[in-house]
């Protein structure tokens, strides 16, 4: 496929690797902060190419994973309300929550639907003119402006059965919460797609404030073998510095429109995040005049007590302070067909990335 | 979650609330909405996200970067078969 297979080319990866090799004489820990980051690292071996000199440690990026259970409990009770269909992405499906998940409750007869887009979403709302339409919002800065389109859309065809039910987040909080906490991190894996709506000026501060390097990075391995070596040089010059890769896809101003499609929709809030707590900021919230879409408004209903997994490290291992190896339910009591925690049951999770490919 | 695909866009609707495209995904077609691309034109590859394109994806520097990496790495080769022992 055009634009991702000369990114797969193995002689350019294998040269990216000794350059790497010469340019790093001193230990370096480069966190890759984008789960879909994590997923190619492993895939691709990665650490494997890498001189012992170069660490690369996963971060907070994937939304499923730093989503709290009562957000799926939530979602759970909103789907076994009578007139309601909940629509959502795949990735959210099996995530367990504090007693049970959304297929769990599809088994037993809840309307629950998977969709493509949100605009898939829409469909079935006109479709279903009787019944609540619950959208499943997840995802950063990549995925929420296509929330706010969706609710700008429902408005402009008078759709009024439609609602959005957020767990949007933004990057920016967390990457800069892990350094303040002094998570070991010499630099960032800068996330590409999120980079493509938001631009290279929401990571400013990393340099700036906390004196790290960001390479917002594409996802195929010569891509990160780029970024490594990008950071590596900025981290043996001193140097640190916000640098773009992944040129192909993100310009330095990101994309206007998305961004002012997503400030007319949402507003930032306080939000927690799983490994990192309440986060100033780092959620989003629709905003009081689209609030006729917003299902934690207009759709009241009782959720369960919270209960978290015993024994599970998710949270230590999203901080980036273990490794998906450290934990003792690791591939015997967690496995992906049996998930504990989130970071295993999302397919972009570290613990689903290392039992796939680096058990 | 962030997963993106390049699509090569075969056709445009600006007739409803969101600008639409027909985009060929190695194959596989898909209505995407180009709503945030005023820019983007039939031929272009754009990358989708949950059926909303976030980019145009630049062919030239694309090209460009693929083309440095290429030549750097032929240098390289060049270089260790004159001077085996510099590596």
């Amino acid at each position: 496929m055009k634009y991702i297979d000369e990114y797969r080319d193995k002689d350019i990866v294998l040269m990216l690797a000794k350059e790497i090799k010469k340019a790093s004489t001193k230990p370096i820990r480069l966190m890759e902060v984008c789960g879909g980051h994590t997923m190619s690292i492993q895939k691709y071996g990665i650490p494997y190419l890498l001189p012992e000199t170069v660490e690369l440690i996963s971060g907070p990026g994937c939304p499923v994973c730093v989503t709290s259970r009562s957000y799926i409990d939530r979602a759970v009770a909103y789907s076994r309300l009578e007139d309601v269909i909940i629509t959502t992405y795949g990735d959210l499906i099996r995530v367990p929550g504090s007693t049970s998940s959304l297929d769990k409750e599809k088994a037993k007869g809840a309307d629950i639907r998977i969709v493509y887009s949100i605009l898939d979403a829409l469909m079935i709302a006109k479709e279903n003119r009787h019944k609540k339409i619950v959208f499943l919002g997840i995802g950063f800065e990549t995925t929420a402006p296509s929330s706010a389109a969706g609710i700008i859309k429902a408005q402009m065809a008078g759709i009024s059965n439609f609602y959005v039910y957020s767990a949007h987040k933004v990057m920016p909080p967390a990457m800069e919460t892990l350094i303040d906490e002094g998570v070991l991190i010499d630099g960032y894996i800068g996330p590409g797609h999120v980079s493509t709506i938001t631009g290279e000026g929401i990571y400013m501060n990393i340099p700036e404030k906390f004196g790290l390097g960001v390479v917002i990075s594409g996802f195929e391995p010569v891509d990160l073998m780029q970024s490594i070596l990008m950071l590596v040089r900025q981290f043996e010059n001193a140097d640190p510095k916000v640098e773009i890769e992944y040129t192909r896809a993100v310009k330095p101003e990101g994309n206007i429109k998305a961004q002012e499609m997503l400030d007319e929709v949402f507003e930032y809030r306080d939000d927690w995040w799983r490994g990192l707590g309440v986060l100033k900021n780092s959620g989003l919230k629709i905003r009081e005049k689209y609030a006729m879409y917003d299902a934690e408004e207009q759709i009241e209903v009782e959720v369960e007590e919270l209960k978290e997994p015993k024994g599970c490290i998710c949270g230590d291992i999203l901080r980036g302070v273990n490794k998906p190896k450290d934990c003792k339910l690791f591939g015997n009591v967690c496995t992906p067909s049996n998930p504990v925690g989130s970071c295993m049951v999302s397919s972009e999770g570290s613990c689903a990335a290392y039992y796939l490919y680096n058990r | 979650m962030c997963l993106s695909l390049p699509g090569k866009i075969l056709s445009i609707d600006d007739s409803s609330e969101l600008r639409m495209a027909v985009v060929d995904f190695g194959g596989v077609q898909r209505e995407i909405c180009v709503e945030w691309l005023p820019e983007a034109g039939i031929g272009d590859y754009v990358l989708a996200h949950v059926g909303t394109a976030l980019t145009v994806l630049d062919e030239k520097s694309a090209l460009e970067s693929i083309e440095a990496l290429t030549e750097l790495s032929k240098v390289l080769e060049e270089e260790e078969k004159n001077n085996p022992l510099n590596i």
